[in-house]
């Protein structure tokens, strides 16, 4: 056991000690090592600084990884054209608004036909604080940010089978779980049970923590009471004047919380990605590709579908037709390629590039997922049940249903991400229907969660990535051991090709993921050149 | 939660995009009609039709003509990968490109059923069929 004066060390002390010892680059070492400064992976603006010697570089795909590579090889000083599939620029960076069309594969047609002034992200939806680059351009592109409510405890909780199928906020659960597991530790450690793991002296210390975590009264225990009640909610609210004293509501108990398996959701809000602050740009996520646009837009073929890359020791020729009019083909070419296009189509695209970086391509599978956006005639989870942004949880096949973040406490209409199936049976499954049975089935399950859904829906959207034609999925599925074979080989420089987008990097599917891969490639890729 | 479920979420996690399913019946909803929801993370449907159906023809389409975009999903009309029972078994396992591996959201019967049904539907006329122990043979073959 260690002695107590060492444990007693806080982290700044620790740091205040090697920061004299050993410099700041020990410092920084330390800090990373203990979790401070580590989270986010962006060093910063690159600057690609060193004569390019007039070299060309053919960017594939008009995406936020492809923008950005766009943007900054530009600004070195190379020969920049992109060829994007879409009639677009932003790729997965999407956003659908009344009067928008979109056409998935097997030909289904949708037209938004939301209210002005509600969208709908189809693809990403927020972004977290620690995304240090999609954040800094959003800065620099000057998109305005507003936040995102991820976490809303009073959003609900809901397993079809249990609490007779009536949603239970999560401010309840999540107090309820803690206080019963805060109760149980203070039996055991009081009893005892823990004093081989914990010294006589941290136990008080101990006691007193799991006393103010759990909310439990003077006993330890965690019971009905106003101790419990400030923070799982009250019975009846504090008022003022007469008969205004608040009153406890009585605890779920511990084990319909365990059977329940409400308990897995509260997880998902303590993964980091998932931590406050999140930000969404104010009027649509595409807000940031159409930034992008603004200063690449000009590079930019449109309507272009890749149908070969070929290189040699001269330079790269890319095959393409006209998305809309594949007749006739045409060719573009430049020294270097940095592709990002999805690896789903890449890998249908013939490519002469080593075997190695070959069996990366075909390794990554694509991600199935399902969206659907509902409009209805008033905000009912706002003025009927109090829920202003955030997400509620539910074991039906919608999973879940997102609160708008923006437009609070306005009245009027309003647009809720109605499902968001991510992988599992679900996503498939909603793939397979026709975009409104995709609607209706989401109106339908909802309805047990918002009893309000039939009488006020309007309208909805559904997309489902794996018939999205410019993806045909929602983003590389990696596995441990697929990374162990593949995933160097998919990022390295092959001849005079390298590939970026969120399918080359740790953050999959997210857009912090395509900026990162994109610099970290771009920037391999230009030390090439002014080396040679 | 079962093992096999835990599975699940450790595999998918990494995506950090999950909404754990706390429901894990087996049975599934849906009217007479309409498209099958499962109601836990695998696959509800048991014949070969309802798995075409509800899974694969997200991306082969309700006709198996499949679907031209950026790229395309082939179609399994006339599909001659499908001549021996066994490719179309371990694409459904292991995926391939753009085809998921769906195969760890079904039994080895559903494996088998979806197949044979592939195999005989969409004018493909294969007589011969693949078992579940075929399924489960190829399944231990490749992690």
């Amino acid at each position: 056991m260690q002695s107590d004066k060492a444990t007693a060390v806080s982290r700044r002390d620790l740091l205040a000690l090697i920061g004299t010892a050993a410099g700041s680059a020990a410092m920084y070492q330390a800090m990373q090592s203990l979790g401070f400064a580590a989270n986010s992976a962006y060093p910063g603006p690159i600057a690609l600084s060193g004569d390019v010697k007039g070299a060309s570089v053919l960017i594939l795909g008009a995406g936020l990884a492809g923008m950005t590579a766009a943007l900054e090889l530009r600004k070195a000083g190379y020969k920049v054209q992109v060829l994007e599939y879409n009639r677009r620029a932003g790729g997965r960076n999407w956003t659908l608004r009344g009067g928008d069309t979109f056409t998935e594969l097997g030909g289904f047609t949708q037209t938004c036909a939301f209210e002005e002034g509600h969208y709908f992200n189809p693809g990403p939806w927020r972004i977290p604080y620690h995304h240090g680059a999609v954040l800094d351009y959003c800065k620099r592109l000057n998109v305005a940010l507003e936040p995102f409510v991820e976490l809303n405890y009073n959003a609900y909780l809901h397993a079809p089978d249990a609490f007779g199928g009536r949603p239970q906020r999560i401010r309840t659960i999540k107090t309820d779980f803690e206080g019963h597991v805060a109760e149980l530790l203070a039996k055991a450690t009081a009893q005892g049970r823990l004093d081989e793991a914990v010294s006589t002296e941290d136990k008080e210390i101990l006691l007193n923590a799991l006393k103010a975590w759990g909310a439990l009264d003077k006993d330890y225990a965690y019971k009905a009471n106003l101790i419990s009640a400030r923070v799982r909610g009250y019975a009846k609210g504090p008022g003022g004047g007469l008969d205004a004293a608040p009153a406890a509501g009585e605890p779920v108990a511990l084990r319909d919380i365990l059977k329940s398996e409400l308990w897995e959701y509260l997880r998902s809000f303590s993964q980091i990605e998932f931590q406050t602050t999140l930000f969404q740009p104010a009027g649509g996520m595409d807000m940031i590709g159409k930034a992008f646009a603004r200063e690449t837009g000009d590079l930019i073929r449109y309507d272009a579908k890749v149908t070969k890359i070929a290189q040699d020791d001269s330079g790269v020729t890319v095959t393409y037709v006209d998305a809309r009019a594949p007749a006739a083909e045409q060719t573009a070419k430049a020294d270097w390629c940095v592709s990002t296009i999805p690896l789903s189509i890449l890998s249908q695209i013939p490519i002469n590039v080593g075997a190695r970086m070959r069996a990366a391509i075909d390794a990554v599978p694509y991600a199935s997922a399902v969206k659907i956006g509902l409009q209805f005639k008033r905000r009912f989870w706002e003025e009927d049940e109090a829920i202003y942004g955030g997400i509620s949880y539910t074991g039906l096949p919608i999973r879940e249903i997102a609160y708008p973040s923006s437009g609070l406490n306005r009245g009027g209409r309003g647009v809720l991400l109605g499902g968001y199936i991510f992988e599992g049976s679900n996503a498939y499954e909603f793939a397979s229907m026709a975009p409104a049975e995709r609607v209706a089935r989401a109106v339908a399950l909802g309805s047990q969660i918002h009893p309000q859904y039939p009488t006020e829906f309007e309208n909805g959207v559904a997309v489902a990535w794996q018939r999205v034609p410019f993806t045909l999925g929602c983003a590389g599925y990696w596995t441990e051991k697929t990374r162990a074979e593949h995933y160097d080989d998919l990022c390295q420089i092959d001849g005079r090709i390298v590939l970026a987008g969120e399918h080359a990097s740790y953050l999959p599917a997210w857009q912090e993921g395509a900026i990162l891969s994109s610099l970290d490639a771009i920037t391999r890729l230009h030390h090439r050149v002014v080396r040679t | 939660m079962s093992a096999g479920r835990l599975r699940q979420l450790t595999l998918i996690a990494p995506l950090a995009l999950i909404a754990p399913a706390a429901a894990l019946a087996q049975n599934a909803t849906g009217k007479p009609g309409e498209h099958i929801l499962s109601t836990g993370f695998k696959f509800a449907e048991q014949s070969g039709e309802a798995l075409y159906v509800n899974v694969c023809q997200a991306c082969h389409m309700p006709d198996g003509k499949g679907a031209i975009g950026a790229g395309a999903y082939p179609a399994l009309a006339g599909d001659a990968n499908l001549a021996v029972g066994a490719s179309p078994v371990a694409v459904v396992i292991n995926g391939q490109r753009g085809m998921p591996p769906v195969g760890f959201l079904m039994s080895d019967e559903q494996v088998a059923a979806v197949v044979n049904y592939v195999r005989t539907h969409f004018s493909n006329t294969y007589r011969d069929t693949v078992s579940a122990a075929d399924v489960k043979a190829l399944r231990s073959g490749k992690p």
